[in-house]
């Protein structure tokens, strides 16, 4: 190859053509993309005073979310919803309806996740929405899948320590006989990341419609 | 000092000289890329260690799980990490430097610099990694490096990058030769892609999903401009080098070229197939991906034919051996890739183990490997030895060609038996789960062999460095399959 400025410009405007195809341009479609309400009015306008989806998420649910990235949790579960006929994931009842983009308008950080080892997590809040239930899960996972669950113990976020008078109410209730709970006059208490991590999953729901996505009984 | 030799190669073009101002060249750029080539090895051995680890705990979660900081979330990223930008990077700084500085008969000036750089690339990863471990991995994957360290990393790889691009302004002689193509185009590529992908995914995140699709652009950018040119490069230099005549066709490498430049960065939304992001976007992409077979088939083919009916050359010579492999591996692979790419395909594939084996298979069986033979060719030529044991290089390349096979047909069988359950919403998904062990079992079998294979390489490296004595007295370069005195070695 001896023209040297046709190379150059070749390999410059190679990635620029992409970077305008594929970013730049969804930047363009979806970059003002804006919370809406559940269905719009005659002009196509959100319908005045009805509440705006999807809804901003709380702060203790955040530092939950924080606790979420910082374990990876993104390597494992994703959260994201495939449409009607498109994979199982309605017939798994992992939601309602398929997500769309306007579901993570008010994320800082978007966890789509590529990898089910495992299940989809989009609507955990709403498919197991006992904050007991997910703490021994956190605790063990094989508490609460019958032993077969390869997640790994995030026993770390909790605290073993001997009852001082009166049972915390915080502490992890276990069921009777269990062979995973503590020793007689122990409990588990979460630490502060326990709780807002479970806060964060207990936030994980998929129960409003969008003029866009509608949830179809 | 070093316009002497230049002069003489342009008055004259002898083969004695050429030689001369290459024996130059290798004395210019000889401790930055053994430099390199150290830092790489390194980050290999964190990389291997880390990732047997992670394929443990998949099947074995208790393993490491007490302690926050080895837990399968953070130990995965931070063997990425260390693979794609501590081993890949590196290996690539050093043999793209090389072969760079060659091919434009240009010495490297004050490679000290690019030491000092260099030593600011593996610090900035460093910090990156520990920071990963230490819980501040960002949330995109293969830009988890926390934003603090990554400027770091931009600014000493400006350096880097701009030594490849000065040895280019600086050619003698009138051709530019493909490998130049490659590398002089990645050098470009690279930073862009990470500037972007930086801005839009970890300094100032975009909004909702332009996150995942900047994300996802990068990291099939990274493959496709990045690690794919610079391995191409390698083959594009090595293969004639040790056969002793040109490439098949100027004509294919062009084509190639070209092809891979257009589509290269448009395949990566496959990621995203079935996702929350519109049509329109994953359709360009899979388009793009099933393209991919042009550039495929032309580089792949050209290479072929350069060694064709040299088999015995190809199988005797370290270098030849590990480059022809990973351009076989070049061409299963993308072909996986571009059947992955169809919506049919994917909806069985997508969250499954199967995209991870098909990274594996660029990343390993072709990047990887073709670097491994860059590296048999280009440290007797630096160090001006030979290697000491053909043994070691027979169980490096026995290793690693058993290991990866074994990883990449065990997460795309076992991915596609689980893709295929996963559909199948009649069963309960902790059934996937269970069915997917063995397959992850298999998995670590290939990374225990991968490792053995690693260790074989290190060994000889280590004693080709060190024990000058021996091995500066052996006469004439290491070859394999030749029943010679080698065999006592």
């Amino acid at each position: 190859m001896k023209n040297l400025p046709l190379l150059f410009c070749g390999i410059l405007i190679a990635l620029a053509f992409s970077f305008t195809g594929l970013v730049l341009s969804s930047y363009i479609q979806l970059g003002s993309l804006a919370q809406t309400t559940e269905t719009l009015d005659e002009t196509g306008n959100p319908v005045d005073g009805d509440p705006l989806y999807p809804a901003k998420m709380s702060g203790s649910a955040l530092r939950g979310k924080a606790v979420y990235i910082d374990l990876g949790c993104v390597y494992c579960h994703t959260q994201q919803v495939r449409r009607a006929g498109y994979g199982s994931d309605l017939e798994r009842e992992w939601g309602k309806r398929h997500t769309v983009a306007r579901d993570y308008v008010t994320q800082a950080n978007v966890l789509l996740g590529r990898q089910r080892i495992g299940p989809d997590l989009m609507t955990i809040g709403d498919r197991q929405s006992d904050a007991n239930w997910q703490h021994l899960h956190l605790y063990n996972p094989k508490i609460t899948s019958g032993g077969v669950s390869t997640m790994p113990r995030y026993a770390f976020l909790y605290e073993t320590r001997a009852i001082d008078g009166t049972a915390s109410v915080h502490a992890l209730q276990f069921e009777a006989d269990s062979k995973y709970a503590p020793a007689a006059g122990y409990e588990v208490v979460p630490t502060d990341r326990a709780e807002a991590l479970v806060e964060y999953l207990l936030s994980l729901q998929l129960n409003y419609s969008l003029p866009e996505a509608q949830i179809s009984e | 000092m070093s316009n002497a030799p230049q002069s003489t190669s342009q008055s004259t073009s002898t083969v004695a000289c050429v030689r001369t101002v290459l024996s130059e060249i290798d004395a210019s750029i000889r401790f930055p890329a053994l430099f390199f080539v150290i830092a790489a090895i390194h980050w290999l051995i964190v990389g291997t260690g880390l990732t047997l680890i992670t394929a443990l705990q998949l099947h074995q979660p208790s393993f490491m799980a007490g302690c926050e900081f080895v837990t399968y979330g953070r130990l995965y990223p931070a063997a990425t990490n260390a693979m794609l930008f501590g081993w890949g990077c590196n290996v690539i700084f050093a043999i793209g430097l090389w072969i760079m500085a060659r091919l434009s008969l240009a010495p490297i000036r004050s490679g000290g610099m690019l030491i000092v750089a260099g030593l600011f690339w593996n610090f900035g990863l460093k910090i990156g990694i520990l920071g990963i471990l230490a819980g501040d991995l960002t949330a995109a994957e293969f830009l988890e490096i926390p934003g603090y360290a990554t400027p770091l990393l931009l600014i000493s790889y400006a350096l880097i990058g701009a030594w490849g691009i000065l040895a280019f302004r600086a050619r003698q002689g009138q051709g530019v030769y493909v490998s130049q193509w490659y590398i002089l185009a990645a050098f470009f590529w690279f930073p862009w892609i990470y500037m972007i992908a930086e801005f839009m995914v970890v300094w100032f995140p975009a909004r909702g999903v332009l996150q995942s699709i900047t994300s996802s652009w990068f990291a099939y950018s990274f493959q496709n401009l990045w690690l794919t040119p610079m391995a191409l490069a390698t083959a594009y230099y090595v293969i004639p080098k040790v056969i002793g005549r040109p490439i098949h066709s100027y004509a294919l490498a062009l084509l190639g070229f070209v092809s891979l430049a257009l589509l290269g960065s448009w395949t990566g939304m496959v990621q995203l197939i079935g996702g929350p992001i519109p049509v329109w976007i994953s359709s360009v992409s899979i388009v793009a991906a099933v393209m991919m077979v042009v550039p495929v088939i032309t580089v792949a083919l050209n290479l072929y034919l350069s060694v064709k009916g040299q088999r015995a050359v190809v199988w005797r010579s370290p270098a030849l051996r590990f480059v022809m492999f990973g351009v076989l591996s070049y061409f299963f692979a993308n072909m996986v890739g571009s059947l992955m790419a169809f919506r049919s395909v994917n909806v069985i594939t997508h969250f499954t183990t199967f995209p991870i084996g098909q990274d594996q298979h660029v990343v390993y069986a072709f990047f990887s490997m073709v670097m491994f033979g860059g590296l048999y060719f280009m440290l007797p030529r630096l160090t001006k030895r030979e290697w000491p044991s053909t043994r070691l290089i027979y169980c490096h390349f026995w290793g690693s060609a058993f290991g990866i096979t074994i990883v990449i047909v065990s997460l795309i069988v076992g991915g596609w038996l689980a893709g295929n359950q996963m559909n199948d919403a009649t069963l309960p998904f902790l059934d996937v789960v269970e069915s997917m062990l063995p397959w992850l079992k298999i998995r670590s079998v290939g990374v225990v062999c991968l490792a053995i294979g690693h260790l074989a390489f290190i060994i000889n490296f280590l004693w080709m460095l060190f024990t000058i004595g021996f091995t500066r007295a052996k006469p004439g370069p290491t070859l394999l399959e030749s029943a010679n005195q080698e065999g006592a070695a």
